[in-house]
């Protein structure tokens, strides 16, 4: 398929997405805050509609036709996502409302109960709240201790810092794949590995590393890997919690209800296989269904393909903002994807980000959900310019102009 | 010109960009009777409000120190202006006046002429994301006056 996308421009892609299609304030949208909430092709939105209109019904509970059909899509969604991040079974896909509820649920099910005082859970100071939080509501609960490994002015981890970190007591390591905030690009991979050899799992919020770049957690040999539909072009309130299955069955349920059981009685209930022990109550059938479409439409392009696209549209507009006046880069790792964080002159991001808005240029303005990052940066918040493949060389020009106009304005 | 142009610079009047940029009454306020913290937890704008009161019931002076945007700056600047001089209640009053001159569709409320330059925020009021940063010093007014020690926020 790679070989066939290469052919194909931005702006071909660009036309699967009919809400870029549109004009507000009077100027043609540009969006550039995909990394809070990416657009849906159209090939996700009818996807949604056609199983609302024609198929639904409840899943795993029917003999009638249309409950047969809703299980079919719902499962054979799970089947897409696992190839997609090559997942050896589909016993490992646990489908979950986003990145969050996935966090939430291996703090709750797989540390909680092994957690004892004394325990640590090591995370990066690049993490978005979705990653920090869970962890230190387990440590309240278990009398761990959350620590946090370093990064440095260029918004990198440190790697020998972070691997200094790693004691006995370290009983789980939580990193992102990609930082939301900075977009930088996290050594993963060597941290796996040094957490491998001493036996400690590691969690992966690869929130912002499906959309942007070919996931494949075989070879990462991750424990856990945690991500939301919503910025992989699918529907908001679906995500996937990938576990290896070891681990998943060594844990207990996470929320009881309905679709979770084998058996209920009074006395005893016997909990269901993986991966719906960890999936109770009627699921969002209809998003998850979007969500397949999705990894159905990322794969017809290719991911590969994507991510030296996006690559080099990344570039470009760094490399465009930094010659705008007034300008400062926060966040320049040597290895990012997808987005920048800047601030131009001394401008709020708020006042930059409305300036922006009626230049049609939609950015994300404020902390990003990383306080701790824009504490570390010593300032309140950020401007951030994040990208898809549906944008191009044009956008950054729009950007650029915007910000050459906001400029002029507080002059 | 065009008219998102035009629209920007009624958001960003000449004034309010003075007021952001060259804030009055900046700073702590030593001896003050009254303070207020404002927050605006989805911004991150902060702002702390001091006020004296004299014997007599009248607002002596005031001050504000913080950080925020533009419009939240120059919002409580214009503030300090308006309510020094003023009697504690005609202080409060003029919270609520401008508030739902801010915050609601409805004609603009009236004015009287102390309150003049506070016009400058009137273009607020098509950007229902920023009405919040041009409340938050007033909230934070209401609740120092009314010596209310919990910060204002404006969720």
């Amino acid at each position: 398929m790679g070989a066939v996308a290469k052919t194909v421009t931005a702006t071909d892609w660009r036309a699967d997405f009919p809400a870029l299609d549109q004009s507000v304030h009077g100027q043609a949208l540009i969006y550039l805050d995909s990394a809070a909430s990416a657009q849906q092709p159209a090939a996700v939105i009818d996807a949604v509609a056609r199983y609302q209109r024609e198929d639904h019904a409840n899943v795993h509970r029917g003999v009638h036709t249309l409950s047969h059909r809703a299980t079919e899509a719902y499962e054979g969604a799970r089947d897409k996502i696992r190839g997609f991040i090559n997942a050896k079974s589909r016993s490992e896909i646990v489908l979950t409302s986003g990145t969050t509820e996935s966090i939430n649920l291996v703090a709750q099910s797989f540390c909680r109960p092994r957690l004892q005082p004394g325990d640590k859970i090591l995370i990066t100071h690049l993490e978005h709240h979705a990653n920090i939080v869970p962890w230190q509501l387990v440590c309240e609960q278990t009398g761990a201790e959350l620590i946090v490994a370093p990064i440095n002015e260029r918004g990198e981890v440190e790697l020998d810092s972070l691997l200094d970190l790693i004691d006995d007591r370290v009983f789980l390591i939580g990193m992102a794949h990609v930082a939301n905030a900075l977009g930088t690009v996290c050594p993963v991979e060597k941290v796996i590995e040094h957490a491998r050899q001493r036996g400690i799992p590691v969690l992966i919020d690869g929130a912002q590393g499906v959309p942007h770049l070919d996931v494949d957690v075989q070879a990462l040999d991750c424990d856990f890997y945690a991500f939301s539909g919503h910025k992989m072009f699918g529907p908001t309130g679906t995500g996937v919690l990938y576990g290896r299955e070891a681990i998943l069955d060594a844990m207990p349920p996470w929320q009881g209800g309905g679709d979770m059981i084998l058996e209920v009685s009074f006395d005893k209930t016997i909990y269901n296989e993986l991966p719906y022990k960890f999936e109770a109550g009627t699921p969002n059938i209809s998003g998850v269904v979007g969500l397949g479409a999705a990894v159905d439409y990322l794969q017809s392009i290719g991911m590969p393909t994507i991510a030296r696209y996006e690559q080099e549209l990344h570039d470009h507009m760094v490399a465009r903002l930094k010659n705008v006046d007034g300008m400062r880069l926060i966040g320049e790792a040597r290895h990012k994807a997808s987005v920048q964080s800047f601030l131009l002159d001394d401008i709020h991001s708020h006042d930059l980000g409305t300036i922006l808005d009626h230049q049609g240029v939609a950015i994300r303005t404020g902390h990003h959900c990383a306080m701790p990052v824009m504490q570390f940066f010593g300032v309140p918040g950020t401007c951030r310019a994040s990208l898809a493949f549906y944008n191009n060389r044009d956008d950054i020009e729009q950007l650029v102009a915007a910000l050459e106009k906001a400029r002029e304005l507080f002059a | 010109m065009n008219d998102a142009a035009r629209d920007m610079q009624d958001l960003y009047r000449e004034l309010v960009i003075d007021h952001s940029r060259n804030p009055r009454h900046f700073g702590r306020l030593e001896n003050a009777t009254h303070t207020a913290d404002g927050i605006n937890p989805l911004c991150g704008d902060k702002l702390r409000l001091y006020f004296r009161v004299g014997a007599g019931g009248r607002i002596e002076s005031s001050s504000f120190e913080g950080s925020g945007c533009a419009i939240s700056i120059a919002s409580a600047s214009l503030l300090t202006e308006a309510v020094t001089g003023l009697e504690v209640d005609d202080a409060k009053h003029c919270s609520s006046t401008v508030t739902s001159r801010l915050t609601t569709a409805m004609p603009y409320a009236d004015l009287d002429a102390r309150l003049e330059n506070l016009k400058a925020l009137d273009g607020v009021r098509a950007y229902p994301s920023r009405v919040k940063c041009a409340t938050l010093a007033w909230h934070a007014l209401h609740a120092a006056l009314s010596n209310d020690m919990k910060p204002a926020t404006t969720e």
